[in-house]
Order: C-alpha cells, then sequence, then structure tokens
C-alpha cells in the first residue's frame, strides 16, 4: 500500500492472480516421482461469501452451472463461514481439474467479487497421510500442507513436499504465509 | 479488474482537510516558537523522544498496560485461524495475536509497522461474539495495522503534545516565578515574562486546536477501518452486528471500572467511555454508533447491488 493511501485510510482490495493455477499438473507428476503422493482427484475453491443479494445471485448462478455436471460438485461451508466448492475428478485428469477449477474463479472475479477469494486446495495421498497444496490467490504462490490430526501438521514432510516441487511451481517464500486449513474439504 | 471496493471520496476529503489544518495549525506553532523562543530546541526534543518511545514500543506498552500476552496457534486455534485467513485475504504479513483476560469486550491493534503489529482481543468480546463478528471486528483492526494508525496518529499528536508540554511547563513557572513582581526586576525581565505569557497563550490554543483536530482524524480513521475491514469480510452487517453487542455492553458498564482503560482508547475498536454531555461528540476519538451502522448499512446497499 502506497503513503497516501496509508495516510488517508484507504485499502484497496488485494486482487486475485489466477495465472500459477495452471503450474499444477507439471508438479504433480514431479511429485509423484520424488515421493509417494498421487492426487486423489479431488480439489476446492475457498472463498468468503458476501452478504447481499448480489452475491446470492451469483452463487445460485454458478450452483446451477456445475449441477450440469451430475454432482461431481459439492458445496460445504465450513465453521469459519468460508465457502468451499469441491470438485471431484479421475485422479489422472488434473488438468481437467484445474480447468474447472479455474472456470469457477474466473465467475467469481468477473462478476466482481475476486477478492474474496481465498485458496484453492489440491489433494494429495500416499494412502494414509493426506497433502494438500494450496494456492494461494493474493500472493500468487503455492504451499504444501500435510495434517496429521485436528491440530497438527507435519513440518517436515511439508518442507521435503516444497524442495520437490520448487521448481515447478513458485512455491510461497514467508513461511508464515502457510497457514493451516484443518479439516478443509478434500482433504 | 472488476472490484466491489469502491472509494469513499467524501470521507477522503474529510480527512485530507483535518491533516491540513493540523499541519496549517503546527507550521504556524513552529514558527512562532521559533520566534518567540530561542531554547524552544529541548522542548521539542524532549517530546520527540518520548513519543518515539512510545511508537517504537508501542506494542509492548499497549499490551503491557492491558494486561495481554502473545498466544500461540496451539492456545487458540480459533482465534489464529479467523486471524490466518483474513491476512490470506487482504494479502498482509501476519501480525502476533494476543488475548487480555479482561471482561470489557474490547479488541486493539498496535504496533509501528504492520511486521511488528499485534492484534489483542479480550477474553470478554471472545465470550460474546461469534465467528463472523469476531472475524468482522478483527478485519476492522487488521485495517488499522494496514493503514499504519499507529505511525499516523503519533506523527499527529507530536506538536499537539509538545504544546500541552510547554503549557503547562509555562504556566508553572509563570506561576512560581516569572509573572510575579519581584522588586528588582530590570526592563529585560519584563520583556522574558510577555515573552513567555506569549507563548503559554499561542501553546495553550494550539493545544486545543489540535486536541480537537487530532480526535477528528481519529474518527476518521475509525470510519475508514470499519469501511476497509467491511468489505474485507463482505459482511458489514457482522461487523454493524459486533458494534451495536459492544456498545451495548460497554453503556452498561459502570465507568469508574474502565477508568484504567481510558488512555488506550486511542487504539480501541469501541471506546470504553460513557459519553454524557452534548458535545462529547466533538471530543471523542471514535465516531457515534449510529453513524458507524449507517456507513456499515451503506456497504451492505452496495455488496447487494445486482451485477
Amino acid at each position: 500500500m502506497g503513503f497516501l493511501d496509508a495516510l488517508l485510510g484507504r485499502s484497496k482490495a488485494a486482487p486475485p492472480n489466477l495465472d500459477q493455477l495452471f503450474g499444477l499438473p507439471a508438479a504433480a507428476i514431479t511429485l509423484q516421482v520424488a515421493t509417494r503422493f498421487r492426487p486423489t482427484g479431488t480439489g476446492s475453491v475457498c472463498f468468503k461469501a458476501a452478504e447481499g443479494g448480489a452475491f446470492t445471485g451469483l452463487r445460485e448462478q454458478v450452483e446451477q452451472l456445475l449441477a450440469l455436471d451430475q454432482g461431481k460438485y459439492r458445496v460445504q461451508t465450513d465453521s469459519f463461514g468460508y465457502t468451499w466448492l469441491v470438485r471431484t475428478t479421475a485422479p489422472d485428469d488434473l488438468e481437467g481439474l484445474v480447468t474447472d477449477l479455474h472456470a469457477v474463479n474466473s465467475s467469481l472475479v468477473e462478476a466482481g467479487f475476486g477478492a474474496a477469494l481465498l485458496c484453492t486446495l489440491i489433494g494429495f495421498t500416499d494412502g494414509s497421510q493426506p497433502l494438500g497444496l494450496v494456492y494461494l490467490y493474493k500472493r500468487g504462490s503455492w504451499y504444501p500442507f500435510a495434517p496429521t490430526g485436528p491440530d497438527r501438521r507435519d513440518t517436515s514432510l511439508e518442507l521435503q513436499v516444497k524442495s520437490a516441487i520448487e521448481n515447478d511451481l513458485r512455491v510461497e517464500n514467508d513461511l508464515s504465509r502457510w497457514f493451516p486449513v484443518y479439516g478443509a474439504p478434500g482433504l | 479488474m472488476r472490484s466491489r471496493f469502491q472509494p469513499d471520496r467524501g470521507l477522503t476529503r474529510r480527512m485530507l482537510l483535518t491533516s491540513f489544518l493540523l499541519g496549517l495549525l503546527y507550521v504556524v506553532f513552529a514558527a512562532v516558537l521559533v520566534v518567540l523562543l530561542k531554547s524552544a530546541v529541548l522542548a521539542i526534543v524532549i517530546a520527540g523522544i518520548v513519543l518515539f518511545a512510545q511508537y517504537w514500543f508501542s506494542d509492548r506498552i499497549a499490551l503491557y498496560a492491558m494486561h495481554g500476552r502473545i498466544v500461540t496457534p496451539e492456545q487458540a486455534p480459533g482465534l489464529h485461524a479467523v486471524v490466518d485467513r483474513l491476512c490470506a485475504l487482504a494479502d498482509m504479513p501476519k501480525p502476533a495475536v494476543a488475548i487480555a483476560d479482561v471482561d470489557v469486550p474490547n479488541a486493539f491493534a498496535t504496533g509501528r509497522s504492520p511486521n511488528k503489529a499485534v492484534v489483542c482481543a479480550t477474553t470478554g468480546i471472545l465470550r460474546r461474539l461469534d465467528t463472523e463478528e469476531l472475524e468482522g471486528v478483527l478485519a476492522h483492526e487488521l485495517s488499522h495495522v494496514a493503514h499504519r494508525d499507529v505511525a499516523v496518529m503519533t506523527v499527529a499528536s507530536f506538536l499537539g503534545v509538545l504544546a500541552g508540554l510547554i503549557t503547562r511547563f509555562g504556566l508553572y513557572t509563570g506561576f512560581f516565578g516569572g509573572f510575579g513582581g519581584g522588586r528588582n526586576r530590570g526592563n529585560k525581565q519584563d520583556n522574558t515574562a510577555l515573552v513567555l505569557m506569549a507563548v503559554v497563550l499561542v501553546s495553550a490554543v494550539v493545544y486545543a486546536l489540535s486536541f480537537l483536530l487530532i480526535r477528528a482524524l481519529s474518527r476518521y480513521r475509525e470510519l475508514s477501518a470499519d469501511r476497509s475491514g467491511a468489505l474485507l469480510t463482505g459482511q458489514p452487517s457482522a461487523l454493524a452486528a459486533a458494534l451495536t453487542k459492544v456498545s451495548g455492553d460497554l453503556a452498561r458498564i459502570p465507568t469508574r471500572d474502565l477508568r484504567q482503560a481510558e488512555a488506550f482508547n486511542a487504539f480501541f475498536f469501541a471506546p470504553a467511555l460513557a459519553q454524557g454531555f452534548s458535545l462529547s461528540s466533538l471530543f471523542s476519538t471514535h465516531p457515534p454508533l449510529n453513524q458507524r451502522l449507517e456507513q456499515l448499512a451503506g456497504i451492505a446497499r452496495q455488496l447487494g447491488q445486482a451485477v
């Protein structure tokens, strides 16, 4: 934020960056080679619903659009009041998954609610341990998240994954922004 | 990119005007000081050091005074999760999170820069508000951090504090020595007393004016923070609900118990003071509740407009 904006107390909404989303399929392949983690075929978009008729209308539109796909989408609201749109595809169709998620993002951005986008989560698993790659819209960067319990995360695994995918994705360098999303749908 | 964030030009203009008047006042005051008083340097240095310390240690001072303690994500997972998400939404570094074990429902943010900021909520507010409302309150506090309100208000109040200091100092020296007539008072001393009196007078006027202007600036910044906070969460009504809850509760609590909290009103979410007299709107650090609610209702209407 600029000097004048701070002085006048007018923060601007951080615009979302959707570009880095498409780097995911390549990173998934690298991850499969380097570790035991494979995509589950589940991905979700998380956003903060705004109050008022405009957002409700938009949400209905998006839901109608998604209903055409015979219930491959699920809508879920978490305890923090954020909405998760969960999409499930075949585990090897990451390209399709990313394209679908991007469609949801673009319709939100076009309607003027781009600032409400929080993150996108792509689910991976090695059979027992779930792992999520989280995309932060406002930063345009990714980070791994590996929950091991209701309030615990496996940091060493996360760092290991980070070093594996570093060359394929723009990984968030500021570790203080690797915020946990415990109990996120699709993990 | 399309965005529903619309700037409030009127608010910006009023804030700009207030800051301009404040700046003008300070320039005039500084000029008068330089002309009248050659030893003004010492006073300026003292006030500068005091205010700089207050600015530099603002996070620790406020936390200490409010008995706030920094909590880890393990100690307060819910509160941390809300702050995490808001910071990701707003793309700002995460501040330290603290809880004050006080039953007065309030929250404040302090710290000299976004990297050194602390957001503190009292146990009273955590108990009373639900997640959505708490999120609105925290978004308001994070907006204070993003707007660098501690820095702005410290700079704004610098010469006001100096003027107050000189007034008090001048009055004491005046009563105990300067103004009283000695029998062998010469022409030179007469002159010094006159200059001293003029300085005290000017300082008093500057102090009074800057007091009013700083309060006005503080009110505008509260409105700005309300506005940015509501736009960040997209839920102006949740913030409005939180405000009514907190203000209602505050008004019912006897003022005597709150007096300790008075010095920290500038950083508070809702002022912990009963408003008794009619001039209160000019003197208060926070805008009246209905003005804040009105603004939030306006934002709610804006958000609801068809796409």
